[in-house]
């Protein structure tokens, strides 16, 4: 287990402007991948790059190296010196790094819990893995119980629905405030993956024209295509807060995009017309006392909570199943992953005294000129069953569960008694 | 004339029950039904006005009771009128029990029959009293439609969302409608003061009498006035526009019988008790 490693930042580590210098377009992660698989220390390797995260999942043969190879990769692609966001990397190494691996996929690491788009980001990374031919047996079958594990939490527990009612519950409030939802303009800051999940929400809703504001601009461009939009750069929100209706921010920067201050003035050139704040960012980008003006109106991620369900103990009851399930597959993995440590033992086993006993086999047979055809298949017959019969109580005490504490040191053990590694 | 009368009453009375049972069960019927028995007390009270006008050739507005019985009229009226043009079913809370309310009390008040010479007539005094009554009724709707906004807006604003949450429309339609009341409310009054000052002027041989009522009405149009300029001019929309047409409300309320009550002046024999 300790061969799987995860290495990554996300929301919670790192600010937007180091995620934003860390995030990998296809290009970039195609020539990480490349970089990673002809490094001798990693086996396998897969890049996952979202707004809100940057993700190396990797099998490693030298841990310490790989990590270091892994930073360089960072670095090296987006230009960044180490020190600027070595402070906000984690390192989860074997059950760790599955569990964590799970959760993301499952959306029970997103900023907003249960968001979907995750799932998908995280196909597109493997595709990409895949393609480059840096994933093999480990991942192959890590990714597929990713994929299966996320799937059976949104289908089991309610925190799929949970995202989708938030998008939603925003979308009423605006209707509340709006009535009609055609031609009121809508304002992105900042590009995270509810965000999204939102403005397509609003789209059905014919809203007018979508201004995408972040701070790099290609990032935005690449939104505003997508959704017919408007790129405009962060310093431009503030002129485009008179023309808006509604707001969605998901930045996620460590302090207010928008403070109390800055809606005075604007609030005036709007002659009052009402605007709509729908701030899904962790920390809070908009400044709660603009609440406080007259027609405009905050809802940050936790009132949108409380709007979706009052109740906040059937939503941790999703939370704990969820985890459940993650926990779960987490075990359904190790089994698996001890379990392929096994088969290239008994495996190797097996070679050995089969090709002993095929040796041994021929050079008696070569002295008995007059054996017939018949008699040596005989023989090999009778040779084959016996390494079958010798080989059996040791392979099933391999693979049973009665040795799961210390496989490896029977495993071990068997390689030495056998000299396999000779 | 009696039984329209007291049938009227016990349509509008059904109407508001129908609108409040709409307001908890939210089953469309209801409001429609609502709207239904609405226009049925309107068709009564028609009925009657459109009698006494046949008949006497004057609109009734002679004594207390006429006027009040004008009044839920002239609501139940607009009402109706707004639904034509906004979807605001929910104001019906409002409007039915508020021609209810002022009819029962028109019920009760005196019928003192007028001194024959003092009688209303002519079309200039028609057209005046028509468009004060209906001016009213607008910034009457547009005080019930101010108070579902304040309603709406604290529920959105505390992000507490309480009873009234689902079932008033968005502010939006609030607002718009609350201005065009006013737009219309205003309109109708301007146009009865101005034909007031041109009865005057053919009566009493001046247009401005500096009497109690037309000062008082002077001030209210004055204070609608500035409502809508604001509204244009620096956008004086949402909470504070709906807080002023309920502060209008109460002016108004002033104008129509505190005068009459409390001053003196030549409007004061309308009202006799």
């Amino acid at each position: 287990m300790d061969k799987l490693l995860l290495m990554g930042l996300n929301h919670k580590t790192a600010p937007v402007d180091i995620r934003e210098c860390l995030a990998f377009t296809e290009a970039d992660a195609r020539m990480g991948l490349d970089r990673l698989a002809g490094d001798p220390a990693v086996e396998e390797a897969l890049i996952v790059s979202t707004c809100n995260r940057v993700e190396l999942l990797l099998v490693v043969a030298d841990a310490d190296r790989a990590v270091a190879s892994a930073k360089g990769v960072l670095g090296q692609i987006k230009q960044l010196p180490l020190t600027d966001f070595e402070p906000s990397l984690y390192v989860h190494r074997g059950q760790d790094a599955i569990r964590h691996l799970f959760r993301v996929a499952a959306s029970l690491d997103s900023m907003v819990v249960g968001e979907p788009q995750i799932l998908g980001q995280m196909k597109n990374a493997y595709r990409l893995a895949a393609e480059q031919k840096s994933t093999g047996v480990i991942l192959n079958r890590l990714l597929h119980r990713t994929f299966f594990t996320a799937k059976r939490i949104r289908t089991e527990t309610g925190i799929g629905d949970h995202a989708v009612s938030i998008s939603y519950a925003a979308i009423e409030l605006a209707r509340k405030i709006f009535g009609e939802l055609s031609a009121r303009q809508v304002l992105l800051i900042g590009a995270g993956e509810m965000a999204e999940l939102a403005v397509e929400h609003l789209i059905r809703q014919h809203t007018g024209r979508i201004f995408v504001a972040n701070r790099t601009l290609e990032r935005a461009v690449s939104l505003a295509t997508r959704y017919k939009g408007h790129a405009i750069c962060m310093e431009e929100v503030a002129d485009h807060l008179s023309r808006v209706d509604i707001i969605i921010s998901s930045t996620g920067a460590t302090g207010y995009v928008l403070s109390h201050g800055d809606m005075k003035g604007i609030m005036r050139r709007r002659r009052n017309r009402p605007l709509f704040f729908i701030d899904i960012a962790v920390p809070r980008d908009i400044d709660p006392l603009i609440n406080t003006i007259n027609n405009v109106y905050v809802y940050d991620i936790d009132d949108l909570n409380e709007v979706v369900d009052d109740n906040v103990q059937d939503r941790r009851r999703e939370a704990v199943k969820a985890e459940r399930i993650v926990d779960e597959a987490v075990i359904q993995f190790r089994q698996w992953y001890r379990g392929l440590g096994v088969v290239p033992v008994i495996k190797a086993l097996r070679a050995k005294l089969h090709a002993s006993a095929r040796a041994e086999l021929e050079k008696t047979v070569g002295q008995m000129p007059h054996f017939t055809e018949d008699d040596r298949r005989a023989m090999t017959r009778m040779m084959d069953a016996l390494v079958n019969k010798i080989l059996h109580a040791p392979t099933s005490y391999l693979k049973s569960d009665g040795c799961i504490g210390d496989r490896g040191l029977s495993l071990d053990i068997t390689r030495k008694l056998f000299r396999l590694d000779e | 004339m009696q039984m329209p009368f007291i049938l009227a009453i016990l349509l509008y009375m059904l109407s508001a029950s129908s609108y409040f049972a709409y307001l908890f069960f939210q089953r469309d019927w209801l409001q429609r039904l609502g709207g239904w028995l609405l226009g049925g007390g309107f068709a009564c009270q028609s009925l009657i006005i459109g009698w006494s006008y046949y008949v006497t050739h004057h609109v009734p507005a002679n004594n207390l009771h006429e006027t009040l019985a004008l009044t839920a009229w002239t609501i139940a009226g607009a009402y109706l009128a707004l639904n034509l043009r906004f979807h605001l079913k929910v104001l019906g809370i409002y409007t039915a029990p508020l021609s209810t309310f002022v009819l029962l009390a028109a019920s009760q008040a005196p019928r003192t029959p007028m001194q024959p010479e003092n009688l209303l007539k002519g079309a200039w005094l028609t057209i005046h009293i028509v468009a004060t009554f209906s001016g009213n009724a607008a910034f009457m709707l547009a005080a019930g439609v101010g108070a579902l906004y304040l309603i709406q807006e604290r529920a959105i604003k505390t992000k507490s969302r309480g009873f009234f949450f689902k079932r008033l429309p968005s502010l939006d339609l609030l607002d718009t409608t609350g201005y065009a009341c006013i737009v219309s409310g205003f309109t109708m009054l301007t146009i009865g003061l101005v034909t007031g000052m041109v009865y005057a002027k053919i009566i009493w041989g001046r247009f401005w009498a500096w009497d109690a009522k037309e000062v008082w009405s002077a001030i209210t149009w004055i204070f609608y006035a500035v409502l809508l300029h604001e509204r244009l001019a620096v956008g004086w929309r949402g909470r504070r526009a709906a807080i002023m047409a309920m502060a209008g409300l109460a002016m108004l309320l002033f104008t129509f019988l505190g005068v009459n009550f409390l001053l003196e002046g030549h409007h004061g024999q309308f009202m006799q008790m």
